[in-house]
């Protein structure tokens, strides 16, 4: 039987998918009987997907300025003007 | 023995696969150099062209030129894309290798070789000790987060900071793979990929990063010690 510490040190493992059969069985035993894990995996996995709801940090005009002043030569000329 | 794949059923879920890549418009259009394309490419990708530059890089003047590195590598080499993996990928991929060859000759970049777990920076058990009782059990089970979607999550006001400190906080290396993985949303094979380092390695060092961040949200969300 596992118990609580080792649940949350395979949470990872799990939502990979990379527990053995015999590892998910008996990880999601454990989950069925225990709410504080559950309650866990649940948090991580709200973790790495709330990572994902983060804004795109701006590219700094200037980067992006000279990014374009860059490549103006390589274009045809459908770019933007001034 | 793995099966080839049938073509009748990609084996990439929708949105991840080569034939979804929701760039593949732009990318044909900037081949024949169209600049409003490539335009719209920076418009959409630069942010995270940086953001990665940054995890190899030491400063930001190093990380701006590995960007423009990166998209003069891109933009010249358009006609080897073939669309394999997504644009994106594709793109994040040359610009870890920017990096990478810079390194070569600026001693301000990551060295790829600390991309690896590392004791000394700490378990994920650590972050947790205290939690449980001898028996292994829960002392108390973790308190509910009232927000359960990720909308709500990052809503919350100071949320987004607490995220962004907690990883600005992790090490090199566990910041590498979570920014790829959690923030970028790159498959654990591309993390693979542009880091260099094993599937295991980046599942450690995910863990390790996840486990950290929660840490932090836990104790932002509910009042509690981490």
């Amino acid at each position: 039987m596992l118990v609580c510490r080792e649940m949350t040190g395979l949470v990872t493992d799990y939502v990979e998918g990379r527990l053995s059969t015999r590892d998910r069985l008996r990880f999601q035993w454990h989950l069925g009987l225990c709410r504080g894990c559950r309650r866990y995996l649940r948090q991580m996995r709200l973790t790495a997907r709330s990572l994902g709801s983060l804004p795109a940090p701006v590219l700094p005009e200037h980067v992006r300025e000279e990014l374009e002043r860059r490549f103006a030569g390589w274009f045809s000329g459908a770019g933007p003007q001034g | 023995m793995k099966k080839p794949p049938d073509p009748r059923s990609p084996p990439r879920p929708p949105g991840q696969g080569p034939a979804a890549d929701p760039d593949a418009a732009l990318v044909a259009r900037a081949r024949v150099r169209d600049g409003a394309a490539f335009v719209e490419l920076v418009r959409r990708h630069g942010a995270a062209v940086l953001r990665v530059a940054r995890l190899f890089v030491r400063d930001e003047a190093s990380a701006e030129e590995v960007v423009h590195d990166t998209w003069l590598a891109a933009i010249t080499g358009l006609e080897r894309f073939e669309g394999r993996a997504p644009f994106r990928a594709w793109l994040l991929r040359i610009c870890a290798n920017r990096a990478r060859t810079r390194g070569a000759r600026d001693a301000r970049v990551v060295p790829f070789s600390s991309l690896v777990p590392d004791e000394a920076e700490g378990s994920a058990e650590d972050v947790l000790a205290g939690r449980f009782a001898t028996d292994g059990h829960w002392r108390t089970f973790p308190t509910g987060w009232s927000e359960d979607t990720p909308e709500a999550v990052v809503l919350r006001g100071e949320t987004l900071a607490v995220l962004e400190r907690a990883v600005a906080g992790l090490s090199e290396a566990q910041r590498a793979v979570i920014t790829l993985r959690d923030v970028e949303g790159l498959s654990s094979e591309e993390t693979c990929n542009l880091l260099g380092i094993r599937e295991t390695h980046q599942r450690v060092l995910l863990h390790r990063a996840r486990t950290r961040v929660r840490a932090a949200l836990e104790q932002h969300l509910t009042g509690e010690p981490p």
